[in-house]
């Protein structure tokens, strides 16, 4: 796999099917329900307990704010993934370009689905930063490989934002 | 008296009332020569409603680099002062990342929430 920064747009080439299919798997990933756990993550509190009031009020006028922003942000990212979808060799390397613009829907939809993913399985701290777990194993394995496949998409992702990353030289 | 919390409030004023005088990209010189009604009100709102405290919870999940941006784009803090925060909320478990009305120290914990950060607002004791 390699990825670099074009004029407007990050490129991440030779991505083979496994990683493909990865990150065909970042909208339906973001999805909390089924679990309570990643749910609550998802829609923490927003106050202590105690604050019944600042709660309640929250649930109501707020929460619906946010769920149509994680959405929107995951439909943005859905949309720029059509481009996987090609009817090529199966199990040809694959190129996906995202458009500058939509840097923030994919570190959203990154977040998402590491956050939800995190959650349903409890991953621990010890575990989130084994980096060198092999994703064949289980399936808790490849959820772990999955969270820090996004978390490395992430980094990439927020160093070229903050103009730290290399440009393309064509 | 304190006024009664309310999100929805702060949420529409988000969009509407505040928005000259919240945003970080905003330039606070030109909304008070804009609306100087409203400025008058947010210092009679802050006379009233002191202190309330912004604060960001550790999360293992989200990354370093991730949660220093935000803090950057949120509350317009230099990368240094992001970073310092961020390293608190690490090491320490939090940090309190803002103090001052309960009004703009909502609209902060709904901007953070809309990055997924833990944030709550609490009252300072």
């Amino acid at each position: 796999m390699e990825i670099c920064r074009g004029d407007d747009e990050l490129e991440i080439s030779e991505l083979d099917p496994f990683l493909a299919e990865l990150l065909r798997q970042i909208p339906a990933s973001t999805n909390p329900e089924e679990s309570p756990a990643a749910e609550q993550r998802l829609f923490s509190r927003p106050a202590d307990k105690g604050e019944k009031e600042s709660c309640a009020e929250w649930k109501l006028y707020v929460e619906p704010e946010l769920r149509k922003l994680f959405r929107t942000a995951t439909e943005t990212v859905a949309s720029d993934l059509q481009q996987l979808n090609g009817n090529e060799r199966p199990f040809a390397n694959r190129t996906l370009r995202i458009p500058a613009k939509h840097a923030d829907a994919w570190l959203s939809a990154l977040n998402q689905a590491r956050l939800v993913i995190a959650a349903k399985y409890d991953f621990t701290e010890g575990e989130l930063c084994d980096h060198y777990r092999s994703p064949i194993g289980s399936r808790r394995d490849l959820s772990l490989f999955q969270v820090n496949f996004y978390g490395f998409l992430q980094e990439f992702i927020l160093r070229e934002i903050s103009g730290c990353g290399e440009k393309r030289s064509d | 008296m304190r006024r009664q919390p309310h999100w929805g409030g702060a949420w529409v004023a988000q969009r509407g009332r505040f928005a000259g005088s919240i945003h970080i990209d905003a330039n606070p010189v030109c909304a008070a020569i804009a609306n100087p009604t409203i400025e008058e009100e947010i210092q009679t709102e802050e006379s009233l409603d002191l202190p309330w405290q912004v604060v960001v919870h550790n999360d293992p999940v989200n990354l370093m680099t991730y949660v220093t941006m935000v803090f950057q784009r949120v509350f317009g803090y230099p990368r240094e002062k992001a970073e310092r925060h961020m390293l608190e909320v690490h090491r320490k478990g939090y940090s309190i990342l803002w103090s001052g009305v309960r009004e703009r120290a909502e609209l902060y914990v709904q901007q953070l929430h809309g990055y997924l950060l833990l944030a709550t607002l609490e009252k300072v004791d």
